[in-house]
């Protein structure tokens, strides 16, 4: 273990019996990181940062916060109308959730464009999709919480899903919702589950950075560090790098908050919840409209469920698929396209999942939910083996050096 | 720019980055400090608490030598409608020998007619004596069963362990036979 360089005893004195100071330094200070690290590589801690923004603002709002039916939705209009910087705490914690989701799919977009899901990454990668479903499941019990319409049905459509299982379908339903409706029970559990999940997620985020800092982040070129010429100390250069863009980031978040706080919502979760009438045209948040559209392109009610799950988990198996040795994208030219067609597929799974199910549109989805597995399962792993990749840089160091003669030059 | 990576922010130019850190984490923690206010604030009263925060009492049913108790912000407020011999034991004390000191008149707006807070000012309980069976003290006033502080007809503290005489609350009589409190 490397000691503290400080030269202050009481420093010194702590560190030999908790060495958070030298831990803090190999981590984060003088932690080694790949000198080309473009701005792709923020959101990751953007992400971080938005969960201790969204931890603070929901323990606050919890506060005031009363998880109960009969009460529940007047309670979150108090916190707006009635408590002191209410409404400011729940629109951050609104709009957050769904910066979260954007953050966070960049971030996951970024490691499939530049493999970084690959070997010796995949358990960081798995842990990773972990923390993306523990997220959705918080996120669809925090959208409930208000009891508004959108609220109710929402969770009553989710929770129906599981009633697609075979023989114990019903009786899971029943368990779940404490019940034989969304209703007082539901309610309350789903606040202990959108108060301790959150706890979960931080410990998740923890075992990320850990196997993060194993092998160091991967980096556009996709090849391996070689030498301490390829790397820097995280701190100066990348804490101000992740500040900068940290800072470009907050005013894209406020501006929501304080303009269109309302942007990401449906107008019909500010009517109380009614069990008794279903909005005409419901739908989920926009950050589970893709696998939504594959829930509504499959014909059958099990198969629906079990392929839109399955559009999730199969992230579990994506450094396996990829036979590629090549990391980076740059350096692929086939899997490059296929890369983006890919996103493309996505954004209009998303449009998709917001349109009714009938006529053209649910063509479309049956055509996009097959290519987003065909992507997976038939393209990744023969193009990997297919294509040739495009040589690879000897080295980082050398490729930033080129990159800084020719700026100079 | 340059290939080499061993610059470090000495040897390139100090002062000018030590000026850039101070003024960035300056300005950091002055962006952090200004936001968590919202924070600290939202856990004060809301503005529904606030506007339930006065009571208004109608005195006219209330006979000599009775007392009510009416709920004020969430406590007890002590209303006595005193005897003339109450009053006088209260304005004949030496205030020099209290340990709170304080006269009656400062402690009242009409002689008849005593206001306090019901909480004791030790530790938070409730003093009896506001019905006539209750154990008063050894002043007429009231008494705390919870550490035996004896408070006198004015609510003054005369003996055990509270610091301080009932508080009085803020009140107005709108009329004479009606007090708003808060």
């Amino acid at each position: 273990m490397k000691r503290t360089q400080s030269s202050n005893r009481l420093v010194q004195w702590i560190d030999d019996r908790l060495p958070i100071f030298s831990y803090a330094d190999q981590n984060v200070i003088a932690y080694p990181t790949p000198k080309n690290l473009n701005y792709w590589w923020n959101y990751g801690s953007i992400a971080g940062i938005l969960l201790v923004i969204m931890l603070v603002t929901g323990i606050f709002l919890a506060m005031n916060y009363q998880p109960h039916a009969a009460v529940a939705f007047a309670s979150v209009e108090r916190i707006v109308r009635d408590v002191n910087y209410g409404w400011l705490l729940r629109y951050l914690h609104m709009n957050g959730a769904s910066m979260f989701f954007i953050v966070v799919y960049i971030h996951m977009f970024r490691g499939l464009y530049f493999g970084s899901y690959k070997a010796p990454r995949e358990i960081l990668w798995m842990v990773g999709v972990t923390i993306y479903v523990a997220m959705m499941a918080t996120a669809f019990m925090g959208y409930v919480l208000p009891w508004g319409q959108m609220s109710f049905w929402g969770a009553t459509v989710i929770t129906n899903l599981f009633s697609a299982i075979p023989l114990v379908g019903d009786y899971i339903v029943t368990w779940i919702w404490g019940g034989f409706s969304v209703d007082v029970p539901t309610i309350n559990r789903f606040f202990v589950w959108h108060y301790l999940l959150p706890m979960i997620l931080v410990m998740l985020v923890v075992i990320h950075l850990w196997a993060l800092h194993v092998h160091k982040s991967s980096n556009p070129l996709g090849i391996d560090i070689k030498t301490p010429q390829d790397m820097m100390p995280f701190h100066p250069f990348y804490t101000i790098k992740d500040l900068y863009g940290l800072g470009l980031f907050m005013i894209v978040f406020l501006y929501f908050v304080f303009f269109q706080p309302n942007f990401f919502g449906e107008a019909d979760n500010y009517i109380p919840a009614n069990p008794m009438v279903t909005p005409p045209h419901i739908l989920p948040e926009w950050y589970f409209l893709p696998f939504y559209a594959i829930l509504r392109a499959v014909p059958d009610k099990l198969g629906g469920v079990v392929v839109m799950f399955a559009g999730v988990l199969i992230l579990y198996v994506l450094p396996w698929l990829d036979t590629s040795k090549v990391r980076s994208a740059t350096f692929r030219p086939i899997f490059k396209q296929l890369f983006w067609i890919f996103v493309a597929d996505c954004l209009l799974l998303g449009w998709l999942g917001a349109r009714p199910a009938e006529g053209i549109y649910l063509v479309l989805s049956r055509l996009a939910t097959a290519y987003y597995f065909v992507h997976f399962m038939v393209l990744l792993p023969l193009v990997g083996k297919l294509e040739k990749p495009k040589p690879l840089p000897s080295s980082i160091y050398e490729e930033v050096a080129k990159k800084c003669r020719a700026k100079e030059d | 720019m340059t290939d080499n990576p061993t610059n470090t922010p000495e040897d390139v130019d100090g002062p000018r980055r030590d000026f850039l850190l101070i003024s960035t984490t300056t300005l950091g923690v002055a962006g952090v400090t200004l936001a968590a206010w919202p924070f600290i604030h939202s856990i004060n009263p809301a503005k529904d608490v606030l506007a339930l925060a006065s009571t208004e009492v109608d005195l006219s049913s209330i006979e000599v030598g009775q007392a009510v108790t009416v709920l004020w912000r969430g406590k007890p407020v002590f209303i006595r409608h005193r005897t003339e011999e109450e009053i006088k034991a209260a304005e004949d004390v030496d205030i020099n020998e209290l340990r709170d000191p304080q006269s009656d008149a400062d402690r009242i707006q009409r002689p008849e007619w005593l206001v306090t807070v019901g909480v004791c000012t030790h530790l938070g309980c409730i003093p009896s004596g506001q019905s006539l069976g209750d154990k008063r003290g050894d002043f007429g006033g009231w008494f705390c069963p919870c550490h035996g502080s004896h408070y006198d007809t004015s609510g003054r503290i005369r003996k055990g362990p509270a610091p301080f005489n009932l508080r009085v609350p803020p009140y107005v009589f709108t009329d004479d036979t009606n007090i708003v409190i808060g």
